[in-house]
């Protein structure tokens, strides 16, 4: 096991080496923040001496080895925008996108999983055509459009919860959840239809088992035959797509965060990148790229729990 | 054939539907910037059929002149995409020294969210259809790419390639001939999830503010515009999205469709 894991450290590094050279090299491409920020009426003087200050007229060679020197030391550097340690930036936004990424992962986990077994329960039924027709439709209805119809609907309309903002967990268990509610659903939909899809095609394999037969054939109940003999065989293929999943909620908390005012690292990357503040988005691309290494870690791991007959 | 398959049918209905809707609003001339100050913020109406946003622009003349460009742009990065896919993937698949180094490069373009490549690749490219369409395309690639590779390599086992090779066939006519054919089915249906989900990402941009440019409408601008004033008017924002739901619904619909006509016992979701 814990071989597994070191060499899967080893193997990932490269991956993470590429994305971060390659944001450094695209994101220098991309445009001088230095002009942007001093304004137009900046002298050539001034721009270059600010360049010097920065860092940003050495070859870029040495500046990617400088940055990379400097966070295995843990710093991450300073904003160019706006001269604050980019670590302190991104750790106050941590709460919120971590917030959101974990309800929305339980909720769906929580909604797909046995929505997904009661279809394949009741496969062939008009249960089990609804199901997959709702799956189908939800797939198809972009983040934005389900989080501001339950904008509209909830707040606007109904006002049971408010439509922005964000509370931290230390303020209130209660208010933390009020506010998060229509950010999860909003992000669920596409999270929960894809694992849904996934456990019924799943389960439906195994429900055609010999195991699950006999176990039906002993007396065992229908909720034991599936908690105990179709989830557990059915699972592999689940994990994977909530990993997948994982991946889509890092995308889909950008536009989330936009619409509903969450101050969390989707919305301070873009920010970043339409100003041109490279360390910030270095540092987040940085952070993005490990935790999507890291799922793709845990879910092989899980996977060797779950099923004893894989070996790495 | 066809006709038995009906999520086929229907997905072709709408979008033939829409296809209809684009070709009538630029044959006629409707002027998507033609404003009407007395109008603004009108709820839907006989007048104004989806209302009239904050300008006085009609919304529906403006959602059925973006249903064009947002057409376009979901089959150009299918296009772009699946060109660039295949061709890497043939070269993974077949040449073993290439395998891993492309397949490397694929990961890393795979670790970086949709919406921060896109962006980033907008940013350095500026803002044009060209470059949104192949920012959007970028995060495809390695999608069709893996396909086709795993396709290819299970490919490459089968007889009729070894005799390819004993007939001293060269790499690419064996690639070209043989393996291509076989991987057209499944990437017509990768195809049209691509393109569904390049509509989709290209609204997300348009909304964000990063996309084509705010003079071009495109169903994610007509949404970035009305996201201020969304208390107010509700429908700026409500009937694209609705649109485009419908449309990237048919989109997936077919490539349902074509699935289970190329490849039926196969219930992958991709």
């Amino acid at each position: 096991m814990l071989k597994l894991i070191f060499s899967r450290l080893l193997a990932a590094l490269p991956v993470i080496a590429m994305v971060a050279g390659a944001a450094f090299v695209f994101l220098r491409l991309s445009g001088d923040p230095v002009a942007s920020m001093l304004g137009e009426n900046a002298t050539a003087q001034q721009v270059a001496e600010t360049r010097h200050a920065l860092g940003l007229d050495l070859p870029i060679g040495l500046q990617f080895v400088s940055w990379v020197l400097h966070v295995l030391r843990g710093d991450f550097g300073v904003s160019i925008v706006t001269h604050e340690a980019v670590w302190k930036m991104v750790s106050e936004r941590l709460g919120a996108t971590f917030s959101l990424a974990f309800t929305t992962t339980l909720f769906s986990i929580f909604v797909a999983v046995p929505l997904g077994l009661y279809a394949a329960r009741h496969r062939g039924s008009w249960i089990d055509s609804t199901i997959v027709s709702l799956c189908t439709a939800g797939f198809s209805v972009p983040t934005f459009v389900v989080g501001y119809l339950l904008v509209w609907l909830f707040s606007i309309k109904l006002e049971w919860i408010p439509a922005q903002g964000y509370v931290e967990f230390s303020r209130g268990l209660g208010s933390w959840l009020l506010h998060l509610i229509a950010p999860t659903v909003a992000m669920s939909t596409i999270f929960v239809v894809l694992v849904a899809r996934i456990t019924r095609a799943s389960a439906i394999e195994v429900l055609n088992q010999d195991y699950v037969r006999t176990a039906r054939a002993l007396g065992a109940s229908e909720l034991r035959v599936f908690l105990l003999h179709v989830l557990p065989n059915a699972a592999v293929p689940i994990v994977t797509v909530v990993g997948v999943g994982i991946g889509l909620v890092l995308t889909g908390v950008v536009v989330t965060e936009t619409i509903f005012n969450l101050p969390g690292l989707g919305r301070l990357t873009i920010e970043s990148v339409l100003a041109r503040d490279y360390p910030v988005v270095q540092c987040v691309l940085f952070l993005f790229s490990f935790a999507y290494v890291f799922i793709n870690l845990l879910t092989d791991i899980v996977y060797s729990l779950l099923d004893p007959r894989i070996r790495y | 054939m066809l006709i038995g398959n009906r999520s086929l049918v229907v997905a072709c209905v709408i979008l033939a539907a829409f296809i209809v809707l684009a070709l009538i609003a630029q044959l006629s001339g409707a002027n998507s910037q033609a404003m009407a100050t007395g109008q603004r913020l009108q709820p839907p109406s006989f007048a104004h059929w989806f209302g009239s946003d904050r300008l006085g622009r009609d919304i529906f003349a403006r959602v059925a002149l973006g249903t064009s460009a947002s057409l376009a742009v979901g089959a150009a990065v299918a296009c772009a995409a699946c060109l660039i896919g295949t061709i890497l993937g043939l070269l993974a698949g077949y040449f073993r020294s290439l395998d891993k180094i492309v397949m490397r490069v694929m990961d890393g373009i795979m670790a970086v969210p949709a919406i921060m490549l896109a962006i980033a690749t907008i940013s350095v490219a500026g803002a044009s259809i060209t470059s949104v369409v192949l920012a959007i395309a970028s995060h495809e690639v390695p999608r069709v790419a893996r396909l086709i590779r795993s396709s290819v390599l299970s490919m490459r086992e089968e007889p009729y390639v070894e005799a390819a090779r004993l007939l001293h066939s060269s790499s690419y006519s064996i690639m070209l001939g043989h393996m291509l054919p076989g991987v057209l089915g499944s990437l017509a249906v990768l195809g049209t999830y691509v393109a569904a989900n390049a509509m989709l990402l290209e609204a997300t941009l348009s909304f964000l503010g990063c996309g084509l440019p705010p003079d071009v409408p495109t169903w994610g601008n007509i949404m970035a515009d009305g996201r201020i004033l969304f208390r107010l008017a509700p429908w700026i924002v409500l009937f694209p999205g609705i649109m485009l739901a419908i449309a990237v619904l048919a989109i997936n619909l077919l490539g349902d469709g074509l699935r289970d006509r190329f490849d039926p016992g196969n219930e992958r979701v991709v």
